[in-house]
C-alpha cells in the first residue's frame, strides 16, 4: 500500500467514532416519534374546531363563540390549562368536554345526553374531537394551573384521587397499577407516573393527541375510555363524574407542567 | 367534502419551504373490516403544486402513503407574496385545491 | 354553673362552622362511592359486578399499602384458594406458553364472550431473549428456570419453585398482597391449561426462556 493511500485510510479512520454509541429500542423510537412530530395531523382538526367555534349550527342555529369556559364567555385563550374547575352556573365541576356538551347544548340546541351517547368517531363527537383539538391548541405552551379554591373543586380531586387507586374487575387494576411508579413501560410504552408531576408534555399535559397507530384525534375522555376498557373495567360514561373527578386529580397533580396538546402519539 | 389541506410557506434562502398536511383517509384496498371483507382502496393518485400558477411539482402517490399526509418542498425562487397552490386527485376521481401565501 | 349563649351567635358560629368544615374521608368516601357507582354502564361482557371489590382489592386500594399484618393475613388467605392440578402435571408446552405470553386478549368490552384469553405476560414482563418488545412493570423472567437450579422439573428437588411458581401463576396475591399482577387462575383469566403451558415456558430446561 502506497504512504498515500495509508494517509487516507488513517485520516477516515479517524474521522469515523470508533464505536458508535449503542442505542436502545426506546432511543430509536424516541428518534421516530420525534420526525413524526412536525406536520402532526392534529393541526387538520384544530383548524375544523376554530371553524365549528365560529359557526352556526344545531337546532338553535347559534355558535359557540360566547360559551364560557372558565375565563369569561368565548375567552378560548388559556382556558384548557385551567379545566377541569367549578362552573357557577351548571354548579359543577367540569372538564372541558363536558363543558363544551353544556354549552353545545343551552347555546345551540344540541341534546347533550344523545351526544354523550354516541360512538367516538361518530356523528357529533367527531366535530368534539376537532373543538378539543381547537381550545387545546389555544393553550400550547401554557402552564397548567387548575384552582382548588373552590371546595367542589377540592371535592373532585379528592374523588378523583381515591378513583385513581381503585382496584376492580378480573385483573384487579387500578390507573395506579401502570401510573403509580416512575421509570416504568408496558411493551415498548413509556408510561408517565401520574401519582407526581410527570413533567413539561407528559402525562395530561400531552392530550388530546393525534394517534399515529389508528389516525385518529383522541380527547382526554377517549383516553380514559380505552384505558378503562384495558383495565378489564365496565364502560365509563363519556364526561362521567368519574372522568371529571380523574381529570381534576391528573390536572392538580400536573400544576405548572407545560402543555403540549394537542400532541403526536404512537 | 374533503377537509381543506393545512399549507404554510416560509421563505427560505432563494426560495421557500412548503409544508403541506392533507387530510385523507389513504386506504390502501388491503386491509380487511372485521368481518372480513376487504375495505376499498380510496386514495390519492396525482399531487401537484403550482406557483403563481404554474407548476412546480408532480407526483404520482400509491398505497405506501400515509394517511392524513405531510409533505415538505422546497420550491426555488419563490417570494414572499407569492402564490403557492396544491392539488390532488384520488381514485375516486375527487379533486381537491387549496392555496397559500408565502410568508 | 349555667353559661348563657346568645342564639344567634351560636346559629351563626354553626353556619360558619358547616360552611368552612371540610369533608371527613369517610364523607369523601362516601362522595367517591356515589361518583363510581353511577358513572359506569355495563357494555359487552364486561358488567357492573366488576366494579364490586372484595376484600383485597378493597385493602390495596388504598395510596399507601396495608399494614404487614393485613398483608400477611390477606395472603394467606389468598393461598388457601390456589387450585393445584388435579393430576399433579405441573408442566405442559413451552411452544403454546410462548403464543400465550404475546397474546394480550381477552375480558375487555370489545372482547367476544366464550373467546379463550391470553396471558398479557410481555406487556409486563422480559421472558425470551429474542421477543425486545416487553414491559418492566414487572421483573424479568427471562433465565426464569436456570437461575433457581430448576434442571429437571419432575425432579423431588424442584417442587417447591415448581409448586411456588404454579401458585404465582393461579394468585400472585397469595405471595405478595397487593401484587400488580392479575390472579390469572383464581379469577377465571386462564384455565389450567394455559397455565401449565406458562409453567413450561418458565421452568423446561428446553424451553428458549432457559436455554437460549
Amino acid at each position: 500500500m502506497t504512504r498515500h493511500a495509508l494517509g487516507v485510510m488513517l485520516a477516515a479512520a479517524l474521522l469515523v467514532p470508533a464505536v458508535a454509541p449503542a442505542q436502545t429500542s426506546a432511543d430509536g423510537i424516541a428518534q421516530y416519534r420525534a420526525l413524526l412530530a412536525d406536520g402532526n395531523p392534529a393541526e387538520l382538526w384544530e383548524a375544523k374546531g376554530e371553524l365549528l367555534w365560529k359557526q352556526k349550527r344545531g337546532p338553535k342555529n347559534a355558535s359557540l363563540e360566547a360559551c364560557d369556559l372558565g375565563k369569561g364567555a368565548g375567552v378560548v385563550k388559556g382556558a384548557f390549562v385551567e379545566l377541569p374547575r367549578y362552573f357557577a352556573d351548571t354548579k359543577r365541576v367540569q372538564d372541558l368536554e363536558s363543558r363544551l356538551l353544556s354549552c353545545m347544548a343551552q347555546a345551540q340546541g344540541f341534546n347533550a345526553a344523545e351526544i354523550a351517547a354516541t360512538s367516538f368517531g361518530r356523528g357529533e363527537q367527531v366535530n368534539l374531537e376537532a373543538l378539543v383539538a381547537y381550545v387545546a391548541a389555544e393553550s400550547r405552551g401554557m402552564k397548567f394551573n387548575l384552582s382548588q379554591a373552590h371546595p367542589e373543586e377540592r371535592k373532585m380531586f379528592e374523588a378523583g384521587k381515591r378513583i385513581f387507586y381503585f382496584r376492580g374487575g378480573p385483573y384487579d387494576f387500578s390507573c395506579a397499577s401502570c401510573h403509580g411508579e416512575a421509570g416504568k413501560r408496558i411493551r415498548l410504552q413509556d408510561l408517565p407516573d401520574l401519582t407526581k408531576n410527570p413533567g413539561d408534555g407528559v402525562g395530561f399535559a400531552a392530550w388530546p393527541a393525534y394517534r399515529v397507530s389508528s389516525g385518529e384525534l383522541w380527547g382526554m375522555q377517549r383516553r380514559l375510555n380505552d384505558c378503562y376498557r384495558q383495565q378489564r373495567f365496565p364502560f365509563p360514561g363519556y364526561a362521567s363524574d368519574a372522568t371529571i373527578a380523574l381529570g381534576t386529580f391528573m390536572g392538580v397533580q400536573g400544576q405548572g407542567a407545560v402543555s403540549i396538546a394537542p400532541s403526536i402519539k404512537r | 367534502m374533503s377537509d381543506p389541506m393545512r399549507i404554510r410557506a416560509q421563505t427560505q434562502g432563494g426560495g421557500a419551504v412548503v409544508r403541506v398536511l392533507m387530510s385523507h383517509e389513504m386506504e390502501t384496498g388491503l386491509r380487511k373490516d372485521a368481518a372480513g371483507k376487504t375495505i376499498p382502496a380510496w386514495h390519492i393518485t396525482e399531487v401537484s403544486a403550482a406557483l403563481n400558477g404554474k407548476t412546480v411539482l408532480t407526483a404520482q402517490w400509491g398505497t405506501a402513503i400515509a394517511k392524513n399526509p405531510f409533505t415538505e418542498f422546497v420550491v426555488k425562487g419563490a417570494k414572499a407574496g407569492d402564490k403557492i397552490s396544491v392539488s390532488w386527485v384520488d381514485n375516486h376521481g375527487d379533486r381537491r385545491t387549496d392555496e397559500a401565501t408565502v410568508a | 354553673m349555667t353559661m348563657k349563649i346568645n342564639p344567634l351567635a351560636a346559629v351563626a358560629a354553626l353556619l360558619a362552622g358547616c360552611a368552612t368544615a371540610p369533608p371527613s374521608p369517610q364523607e369523601l368516601d362516601r362522595f367517591t362511592q356515589g361518583i363510581m357507582s353511577s358513572s359506569f354502564r355495563e357494555q359487552g361482557i364486561a358488567k357492573l359486578d366488576r366494579l364490586a371489590q372484595d376484600e383485597l382489592q378493597q385493602a390495596c386500594s388504598g395510596e399507601k399499602p396495608p399494614s404487614e399484618d393485613v398483608a400477611k393475613r390477606l395472603e394467606a388467605a389468598q393461598l388457601v384458594t390456589v387450585k393445584w392440578p388435579s393430576d399433579g402435571v405441573y408442566l405442559g408446552d413451552w411452544r403454546e406458553g410462548e403464543k400465550l405470553a404475546q397474546n394480550g386478549r381477552g375480558m375487555t368490552w370489545t372482547d367476544p364472550a366464550g373467546v379463550p384469553s391470553g396471558g398479557n405476560c410481555y406487556n409486563c414482563h422480559q421472558i425470551s431473549k429474542t421477543e425486545i418488545s416487553y414491559g418492566t412493570i414487572g421483573p424479568s423472567l427471562y433465565h426464569y428456570g436456570k437461575l433457581r437450579g430448576v434442571t429437571d422439573p419432575a425432579a423431588p428437588a424442584s417442587s417447591e419453585m415448581v409448586r411456588y411458581t404454579w401458585g404465582k401463576l393461579w394468585n400472585a396475591k397469595a405471595t405478595n398482597a397487593c401484587s400488580n399482577m392479575p390472579r390469572f387462575g383464581h379469577a377465571g383469566v386462564l384455565t389450567p391449561a394455559q397455565i401449565r403451558d406458562l409453567m413450561a415456558l418458565l421452568l423446561d430446561p428446553t424451553s428458549p426462556v432457559n436455554a437460549q
